[in-house]
């Protein structure tokens, strides 16, 4: 990306080098190893990482090196040196293995001392076949061992945490694991210990489980600061450990590398839009990798993105559609189920040309967020010109109409904003409402990475151990109380003075939406300090889902549904004279209403019933009628009249909008017959005698490119003022208390279904409250916390220094806390605590 | 070096208080002209001390041979940061036995050197890493250096001159490599000591990443003689490039093993005479001049000045002066498989020629000094041998293919008989200087 990419090198920066003969130039302080990349001379190696700090370790990248001394003539070094650690300097002379036999024996001598003790078990390794070791023995190394003795070996394999596992033999301590661990992900939980030939990979002591609500659900090992093992991160060691020491509990002894079809992907968990890979047998995935993107993932996922694809592929996958006949959902022809649906929708929206057409009182649409912005487009199409409503709402999240203003002004149609580059490089980052390490996967990565050069203010309840990471600072905020506390940031302010440098970042996550104003306080905070904004929301299809419209207030490209213009342009470009006026309902309202018999009938994507604070399984009941698109029998799907089933991301293709606003295309990984919701709400449309025009991606872009983004005058203006934050109705009642929450990266989200190796590596579920507030309730061991609507919920105490007094956290939907389905509330909201009973 | 006939006496500077009463008590040192060098030194300009000492020509004593002056220039200009000062104690190195005998005997003759040299580095707080094995000494060097604080030489403002200076002693856990100096600071920090990647050299990023100076007890010790007595008393010692006086350590079969102090240059002949010679009864076989990580020698060598450019020149290094004597009832196969054992265990781990090589190594001589080897694995020990050296991360590597290479080019035919013969054709009961018969069993590995 041009936008971003770093500066392109002056002559000045650059030296000149001869490796093998070859003369090049490139920039002062680069390694020979990537020297002699750039003129196509490989160098073997192993403990070298392009994005890790140089070790020297393995020894297998020694070449000989001359570079001219003091008085200009070349001088050789008297050992061949290791090119992973040597920056060029101006005259240096490189000879590698193939221009030099002292280089080539070195490599070749270091070669078999490096097999001598790996076991030659490379037909049952995963990594056989696609292994760097074995690679490079077969180019590098001697063709026969003269090792006669025993190798040495270890107790196998060793478990650190429910997805990783070791094999301490197959090792050849080139550290790239422990390195990635302390300094990309921060987790330091495998170092070496022993020495020499016993020396190994090992975990912190297994017998002293210090919990303090970060431990794993699963059996782990202990990392550095004694705290169990639950990295979000620990897939990556996998992939680059030169060997197949590190492998996971989900692919190992699953398949050869060679039997596998790859094809490049965009990760559906969260809106980084991490690139990845995934592998495929038989139409089946077995695993998924990172791909290395420069200017997004770099080289990393999350845990999530690697492992969590089994959801897809669950018994409860929909192949066929259902349609409800006598109480009972039966398999159905496609031709039947579309012409059960179009029948349905058409009498809910009063076009069936019968008297009963007067009393229909519409449909509203949850196409959920975790669309494709194609499919997004087609649903707020498919309201709008086919249902002839404004009430299709993405959001199955807390949401609000500042929010909708918000984006509509800021976000969408704006193109790419502050990028990962920017993150990184900001001398200032805030987080409101934002964490990074649970809310924003390889967010979290870039910001480590500035860990130390980078100032991090973080608005929240208190200092998480991500936000330790960063090295963050807490502003301890009540939920709800952000933009009181925004507000205050000016004058003096230490916070404020740090945000008008130049290249500061303010970061809003989705929850601000869920505290009144805030939104607002960020632009103008944005606005006093000259800072970019960034909002960051979890699911991958949020952004698209902005930029396509399908929001109640919204058209795409950031139009305003309530602009007569805007309104005018959308409907020219659809070939009708006019779109629906009426202000539609956000995903509430729309639950609210159908449950009130106030709309007839719903279409409802990707949408989890267990999400939503409001009763959204009540609603598809009392409604006359609800088809469902859906990849797996969820409860919504079971309780729909019809079911239509539509591919998951791995088989279809599309595009994720990623928080930067970049996209993220991605083509079909598995060719099955599942077709895309654009697809199928374009066949429904046909049956309902509209042409939707939405039945392949490349129409659905053509459209949206021809769209463009909204001109100005036709976007949603933001509030000037904050709007009053909702006040809160003391009742008084003991441990009465404001809820803090959010989603934990690895939780009991619908998309990490059937992974328990991964489940493992989530953090246990606890409730978090200050010392103080701990104290003046008397709360200890286990406590209660009842929402006002719905249950409670019981969970471990984890009292937290730091936190803000009366606020109690809990993680949104881990195991045995899922706060949407059983407190029915949102973070902000009251709720009480108290101790469990005994 | 003077004509034939002259005779080397010994020189006792660090040595020559080894010998009183309670030689270690702050009292006995300080009656003895202790801490003159210090005042002195306290009086002068920092600059003069690194000059003197530049100017004396003393060389790294840990075995490297470096000018410490000139070790001392590298630390960049004071930035108002602290800077430290590291006293290399870990003596490991099989043979070598002249720290812990300094330590031992005079501590304090360390300590005055490191108030001296912090002084002159502009450091406040320097750090003594002894070998945690070596609990008598660790003790002995703690008793000192709270002794020195009682009398005013470490502490605030040191004999009223403004100069402030704490001194740590630590222990380490046991480990070769931690004599690394980079792996000592690593190890100091409280981490896994392990060689770091230089650049950054300690004299730019340090100990806790400051500019800091290490050096060995021996160096240290060494500077107080020469402020005392002056740079051109210090020069009369010693050859040209190898100035002043050292601690020369004969063990084995010889009949007065101990500590020999005397000027570089003296031959081993001339040690050996002064230890009583060879035991009663048997000749020289093979020897090592500074320890076990420098080429053998044998009775060939006995003329060759030890001093660091006659070493190598001969093909060895001078090393720590560690001179161990082998007669000939010892089968040089098993010294070496000893030695190779020693630097299998001690391999950090961290490359791959020093952790693999060493394992390979071991069991190669193993198998070779038990009758078990084949000619072939003569070869293999030299390929093994060529894998490591030069090719490992830190000296340790190098160090261990020492005695293989230099042992195997020098009795090759020794080699060939243990595979010959099917054993070790020399009785290891002949070789010891105990009653081996009787010795618990781990005596006899």
């Amino acid at each position: 990306m041009s936008a971003t990419a770093d500066k392109v090198p002056t002559t000045t920066d650059l030296v000149t080098v001869m490796i093998d003969g070859l003369e090049t130039h490139v920039e002062k302080g680069t390694l020979i190893i990537r020297a002699a990349e750039q003129v196509g001379i490989e160098i073997p190696r192993f403990c070298d990482h392009p994005a890790l700090e140089p070790v020297a370790a393995c020894r297998q990248c020694l070449v000989e090196v001359a570079s001219p001394g003091p008085d200009g003539n070349l001088r050789a070094f008297p050992k061949p040196q290791p090119s992973c650690s040597m920056p060029v300097t101006e005259g240096m002379v490189v000879k590698t293995q193939y221009t030099s036999e002292e280089a080539d024996r070195a490599q070749k001598g270091v070669m078999e001392l490096l097999l001598i003790n790996h076991p030659l078990d490379c037909p049952i390794c995963d990594k056989g076949g696609e292994c760097p070791l074995q690679n490079q023995a077969m180019s590098h190394g001697w063709d026969e061992s003269r090792f006669v003795d025993t190798k040495r070996v270890f107790e196998k394999p060793l478990l650190l945490s429910s997805e990783i596992l070791l094999d301490r033999e197959r090792c050849i301590m080139c550290q790239r694991c422990t390195r990635f661990s302390q300094e990309i992900a921060g987790d330091a939980f495998i170092d070496l210990q022993n020495r020499g030939a016993m020396q190994q990979i090992g975990t912190f002591n297994e017998d002293v489980l210090g919990f303090d609500g970060y431990g794993p659900v699963g059996a782990a090992a202990e990392d550095e600061s004694g705290n169990a093992f639950s990295s979000y991160y620990s897939g990556n060691t996998i992939q680059i450990c030169p060997v197949g020491a590190l492998t996971s509990a989900a692919y190992r002894f699953r398949s050869r590398p060679f039997d596998l079809v790859s094809s490049p992907g965009i990760s559906e968990h969260d809106s980084s839009g991490s690139a990845l890979r995934t592998d495929h047998r038989h139409g089946k995935i077995l695993r998924r990798l990172a791909d290395n993107d420069p200017v997004v993932n770099e080289d990393w996922i999350t845990d999530k993105d690697r492992f969590a694809f089994t959801w897809q592929n669950q018994a409860d996958r929909i192949t066929q559609p259902l349609v409800r006949k006598d109480g009972e959902l039966v398999e159905a022809s496609w031709p039947e189920a579309l012409a059960a649906a179009a029948a349905g929708l058409t009498a809910a929206i009063g076009k069936t040309g019968t008297p009963a057409d007067s009393k229909a009182k519409g449909v509203g649409v949850l196409p959920g967020g975790r669309v494709t912005m194609e499919d997004a487009y087609a649903y707020s199409k498919f309201a709008r010109l086919v249902l002839g409503t404004n009430d299709v709402d993405a959001r199955t999240r807390c949401s609000s109409d500042e929010e909708q203003a918000f984006l509509g002004a800021t976000v969408a149609g704006t193109g790419l904003g502050v990028t990962f580059a920017e993150l990184e490089k900001a001398p200032t980052v805030l987080l409101v409402g934002f964490e990074p390490e649970d809310e924003g996967g390889v967010v979290f990565l870039r910001l480590k990475k500035s860990a130390g050069r980078q100032s991090v203010i973080t608005v929240a309840s208190h200092l998480t151990r991500g936000a330790q990471k960063l090295g963050a600072t807490l502003v301890p905020t009540v939920p709800g109380h952000e933009a009181r506390v925004l507000a205050s940031l000016k004058g003096t302010n230490a916070t404020y003075k740090e945000l008008r440098q130049p290249g500061a970042v303010i970061v809003v996550g989705e929850r601000a939406a869920g505290s009144a104003g805030t939104l607002t306080a960020v632009g103008a905070l944005a606005k006093r300090t000259k800072a970019k904004v960034a909002w960051i929301p979890r699911r991958a299809g949020e952004r698209g889902a902005v930029e396509a419209g399908a929001l109640p207030g919204l058209l795409p490209g950031g139009r305003d549904a309530a602009a007569a213009a805007a309104r005018g342009a959308v409907a020219t470009a659809w070939g009708t004279s006019s779109l629906p006026q009426t202000p539609g309902r956000d995903a509430d309202a729309v639950i609210a209403a159908a449950a009130a018999k106030a709309l007839d009938a719903l279409v409802i994507g990707g949408v989890d019933d267990s999400d939503l604070t409001g009763d959204l399984l009540k609603a598809v009941k009392t409604a006359k009628f609800t088809v469902s698109l859906e990849v797996r029998r969820t409860a919504v799907a079971d309780a729909a009249d019809v079911v239509l089933p539509v591919a998951p991301p791995s088989e279809k293709s599309g595009t994720f909008v990623n928080w930067e606003g970049r996209l993220r295309a991605f083509g079909t990984a598995i060719r099955t017959d599942a077709m895309s919701d654009h697809r199928v709400l374009d066949l429904l449309a046909r049956q309902m005698g509209t042409d939707l025009g939405t039945a392949t991606v490349d129409a659905v872009n053509a459209e949206l490119a021809s769209l463009g983004a909204a001109p100005a005058g036709h976007r949603p203006t933001v509030p000037a003022e904050p709007a009053p934050a909702a006040s809160q109705k003391s009742t008084n009642v003991a441990g009465e208390m404001v809820l803090a929450s959010w989603h934990q990266l690895v939780d009991e989200g619908a998309l990490q279904d059937g992974e328990p190796h991964l489940a493992g590596t989530g953090r246990v579920a606890v409730a978090r409250v200050s010392p103080a507030t701990a104290q003046r309730l008397g709360l200890h061991g286990v406590v209660t916390v009842t929402g006002k609507r719905r249950g409670s919920i019981d969970l471990p105490l984890a009292v937290t220094e730091g936190m803000v007094d009366d606020v109690v956290w809990v993680p949104t939907k881990s195991p045995g806390s899922w706060v949407a389905h059983q407190l029915g509330v949102h973070p902000g909201q009251t709720v009480v605590v108290k101790g469990a009973a005994a | 070096m003077e004509g034939a006939g002259h005779v080397t006496q010994l020189t006792p500077v660090l040595s020559a208080t080894w010998g009183l009463e309670h030689s270690w008590n702050f009292d006995t040192y300080r009656a003895h002209g202790g801490y003159e060098a210090a005042t002195k030194a306290l009086a002068m300009d920092q600059a003069d001390i690194i000059q003197a000492v530049k100017d004396s020509g003393l060389r790294g004593r840990g075995g490297a041979g470096f000018p410490t002056g000139m070790k001392w220039g590298f630390l960049p200009a004071d930035d108002g940061g602290p800077r430290y000062l590291v006293v290399n104690a870990d003596e490991s190195e099989p043979g070598a036995c002249k720290d812990m005998p300094t330590m031992m005997a005079a501590p304090h003759t360390l300590i005055e050197g490191v108030v001296i040299t912090s002084f002159a580095i502009g450091c406040d707080h320097a750090f003594i890493y002894v070998r945690g094995e070596v609990i008598h000494v660790y003790r002995r060097l703690m008793k000192a250096v709270a002794e020195a604080y009682d009398n005013g030489w470490l502490g605030t403002n040191i004999k009223g001159t403004g100069f402030n200076l704490d001194v740590t002693v630590h222990a380490g856990a046991g480990a070769y490599i931690c004599g690394e100096e980079t792996a000592l600071l690593d190890s100091l920090e409280g981490r896994r000591g392990q060689p770091r990647l230089k650049p950054p050299f300690p004299a730019v990023a340090g100990l806790y990443a400051r500019p800091t100076v290490v050096n060995n007890v021996e160096s240290i010790a060494s500077v107080p003689s020469i402020i005392n007595h002056g740079v051109d008393w210090f020069t009369s010692m010693g050859t040209d490039k190898s100035k002043g006086m050292g601690l020369f350590s004969l063990s084995g079969h010889v009949n007065r093993p101990g500590q020999y102090e005397a000027p570089l240059g003296i031959t081993p002949r001339e040690l050996l005479e002064m230890a009583g010679g060879i035991r009663d009864g048997h000749t020289l076989k093979f020897w090592t001049p500074g320890g076990s990580s420098t080429p053998i020698f044998t009775d060939d060598h006995l003329d060759v000045p030890l001093d660091y450019e006659s070493v190598g020149a001969a093909g060895s290094m001078l090393g720590t002066r560690s001179l161990q004597i082998f007669d000939d009832t010892t089968c040089v196969v098993r010294a070496v498989e000893r030695w190779t054992e020693f630097y299998k265990h001690e391999s950090c781990g961290k490359c791959t020629p020093c952790r693999e090589g060493t394992y390979w190594l071991d069991l190669i001589m193993r198998r070779l000094e038990t009758g078990r080897g084949t000619m072939a694995d003569i070869q293999q020990l030299l390929d093994t041998c060529d894998s490591i050296a030069g090719r490992a991360f830190c000296a340790l590597g190098d160090a261990a293919t020492a005695p293989v290479i230099s042992s195997v080019t020098l009795f090759r035919e020794e080699y060939e008989r243990h595979v010959t013969e099917g054993g070790c054709p020399f009785d290891p009961a002949a070789s010891a200087l105990f009653d081996y018969d009787s010795a618990p069993e781990e005596a006899h590995a």
